[in-house]
Parts: C-alpha cells; structure tokens; sequence
C-alpha cells in the first residue's frame, strides 16, 4: 500500500460513513475513550473527512489528564521531605502541582530523573542505594503490567530503596459511568489498553447499557474502518462490541499480563478528575509487595487541592464541553503555560485542538 | 500514553529477556508478558516490554482490505 492507495482506501470509507449518518436523524455523538486515539485523530486530520453530523467527543483516558492535580503534590513533597530521586515517564513532567511542577521542582535543584521503561528505576535505585527513588505509576491496564513487571524483577535483587506512588487506574469503571450517558451514542475502545484486558470484557456496554463498541488501532485507516463499524451499530444496530484491531488484540487480552498484574496489584478506590472518587477504579500494591508503596514508607502531609475554577478540564474529559468552550483555551492556557492537565499531556483534548485545530 | 509499537524479535537471550530490530539497531526488550514469542515475530512493545505478539495473518487480512477497497475506488488521477 502507498500514500495514493491509502487515500483512496480512507474516501472509500469515509463515503461510507457519510452514507450511513444521512440515514440519522439527529447528531450522533461517539467517545474515543483513549487520549492515543484523540492524538492519532487529531493528528490525521481525519475529522475532516467526517460528517457534520457525527461528533467524536474525547473519553477519560489520557492518564495525565485524570490523575488528580494533589498527586504531583505528592511527588513533590515526597521528594523535598525525604530528599527522594523522582523517576517519571515524560508526559508527567509539566503537570502543574499546587506549588510548581516536576520541571520546576527539577530546576530548584530537586532530583528528577525521565526515563522510557519502568525497568530503568532498578538500575536507578542500585545506583544510589543510600537514597530513596520513587516511580511515579501513573497510567492504565497497557502500564500497569509493567510496573508490576519491574516490582517482580526488583524483588531478588534485594533492592531496598525502592518505591512506587501509585496512581493506576482501570478503565472499565469509568466507562460504565459514561456509558449511563444518554448523550454517547457509542465509544471506540482503546488498542493497547485492550491488549491487555481483551475485547470480550466489554459486553456490558452492549447488553447493560445498549451502546455499541469497536475496539480499534491507530492508523488511521485502522481508526476509520472502526468508525465505520461504529456509527452502523449507532444507526442501524444492534449494539454489539466488534474488535477491529484483531492483529494486536485477542477477545481474552493478554492472560500472562494481567496475572503479573494483579499478583502486585489490587483493586482500591480512585480519585479521577473530572470525575471524582470512582470506587474500585484505582489500583494499589498488594501482599508482598505492599512495602514498595512510598506513601506507607515515606508519608507526606498535602492539603486537598481545587483546581482553577475557570479550567474546564473536568468537562472536557467527560465529553461533556470542547475546548473551544473554555475562556482560558489558546490565551491563559496553552502547551508552553498550561493551566489544566488536558493542554499539559501531549494526548490531551486540548493540546490536541491546539496543535491541529478543530476542524 | 499507551503508545506502543511494532518491532521485530532478533533473539532470545533467556530468561525473559530479548533483543529487537528498531530500524537497524537493536533493543533490548522484556518478554516476561508474552513468554510464548518466538525469534521473527512481531512484538507490539510498550514502555521496555513485549505486550503481545503481532498476528501476521490478520495483518495480511487488514492490507488486502485496504487494498481492496483503493481498487475498487475508480477515482480520477489527481492533477
């Protein structure tokens, strides 16, 4: 296949898209669940081949999106009090906290260190052994797997200052708050998220709330063959769950992922901005490896934060508002000065929008 | 976030633990996630770690799709 195969492969279906929403009488709202699938769409310009009438709204899963501004708070004052080395994925790193981000926290002279997998943290520790290094475990079912992983290999290396500050979640809570939504007539199911926990685990979405699901890749033929599929089952029905990322995606996930995973992991409650306290939607370490957790080693005392109440990232994340909505997008707020975590994440709606427009 | 990419499994060097071709150069990468990946397969990797084995034959199935449906398009060459 070519760029000119490509483009004509992406027409043909995107006729076939216009064709079925002529047949809808009214606007039909779908929610891309995953902040990679925002990016790739917004990225693609693929809106542009889509109809007026079908609107893709942005879902809760950019993790740097949803993790509460208190976190970094945390990590912050983790690393002043007990003089900790922070180890991140880069997407955290300008998360404004109450006081600053990890950047200026960085700039202050505080330890921060930016790696690309979690198994960095091992050699990092080792290293320094005489001080504390904490993993900030930020993200979904696609990285939690690794971070129990790494806890796994930590563990007969007798590495002894190593922490976790946990903030996973899962995404299957959420969605069925979203899914209560009258206003979602379907969602595209994230890739790699699914990887893990499979496309059968969805079925809910079709037999307790009546709302289609496609699980997709992030080409963007991959995107708009799922679309496709997605505004049919909309339109005409049923609602039913389809996986269109089959060479990545199996109906039972990754079974070995998902037991490395809860062997270190369990279920607790989570706070998601935007959202709020979802029971069972977080996940903390367990048994033997509850020692890793840095709050139970080295707590820290942070007050509850509010964010700026001008800030609409609490609606954008639910679908509820687009950023064009919000009086601080592209003056107060943009990827250089940030004021919400949807215009800091390179995945979030925001920065989306304002990198590649609306359109 | 959840980025992750194709690479191809160059070896196996035990005990979980792999190498794989990133345009030339190789990686090292974990297969304690798929344990059943073998020497030639495409890994989908993610963060340091094999997260599941690329289904060739699906991914054949995708391209002729894609390559059904550009044929099938008789569009005008464009000026």
């Amino acid at each position: 296949m070519n760029t000119s195969h490509e483009g004509r492969a992406a027409r043909a279906i995107a006729r076939e898209i216009h064709a079925t929403c002529e047949r809808s009488s009214r606007p039909i709202h779908l929610m891309e669940v995953c902040g990679t699938h925002t990016m790739a769409i917004a990225q693609s310009g693929l809106k542009a081949l889509l109809p007026n009438n079908l609107k893709l709204v942005s879902g809760p899963g950019c993790p740097v999106c949803v993790t509460e501004k208190r976190y970094i708070d945390q990590a912050l004052e983790t690393g002043r009090k007990y003089d900790a080395r922070i180890v991140t994925f880069g997407d955290l790193i300008r998360v404004p906290g109450s006081s600053g981000s990890l950047a200026t926290f960085r700039s202050e002279g505080g330890r921060v260190k930016v790696v690309y997998s979690p198994l960095d943290m091992i050699r990092i520790a080792q290293a320094e052994s005489a001080r504390p290094t904490v993993f900030l475990g930020v993200g979904f079912e696609t990285t939690a797997p690794t971070v129990a992983a790494t806890l796994k290999t930590a563990v007969p290396t007798g590495v002894s200052n190593l922490y976790v500050l946990p903030a996973f979640k899962t995404i299957h809570p959420p969605l069925k708050i979203l899914a209560a939504k009258e206003d979602l007539d379907g969602f595209l199911l994230p890739g790699h998220v699914s990887a893990i926990i499979g496309s059968d685990c969805y079925r809910y979405l079709a037999e307790e709330f009546h709302k289609p699901g496609v699980v997709a890749g992030f080409e963007p033929l991959d995107i708009l063959v799922a679309l496709r599929e997605l505004v049919r089952l909309a339109v005409d029905g049923p609602p039913q769950i389809l996986n269109r990322y089959k060479r990545v995606v199996r109906e039972g996930g990754n079974p070995a992922a998902r037991e490395i995973m809860y062997e270190v992991f369990e279920p607790t409650d989570a706070v998601w901005r935007g959202l709020g306290l979802i029971p069972g939607s977080g996940l903390k370490l367990r048994g033997p490896y509850a020692g890793f957790d840095s709050l139970t080693a080295m707590p820290v005392n942070v007050s509850p934060t509010e964010d700026d109440p001008r800030c609409l990232c609490a609606a954008i994340l639910t679908g509820a508002k687009t950023p064009d909505r919000c009086g601080l997008f592209g003056k107060q707020c943009t990827p250089e000065e940030p004021v919400g975590p949807c215009m800091v994440s390179s995945e979030g709606t925001c920065a989306a929008h304002y990198k590649y427009g609306s359109a | 976030m959840c980025l992750a990419v194709p690479m191809r499994l160059v070896e196996i060097s035990g005990d979980g633990v792999g190498k794989v071709d990133t345009g030339g150069v190789t990686a090292p990468v974990s297969l304690m996630m798929i344990p059943h990946a073998q020497v030639g397969d495409y890994l989908i990797i993610h963060a340091g770690f094999g997260i599941e084995v690329l289904d060739a034959n699906e991914a054949e199935i995708r391209l002729d799709l894609f390559r059904e449906l550009a044929e099938a398009t008789a569009e005008p060459a464009e000026p």
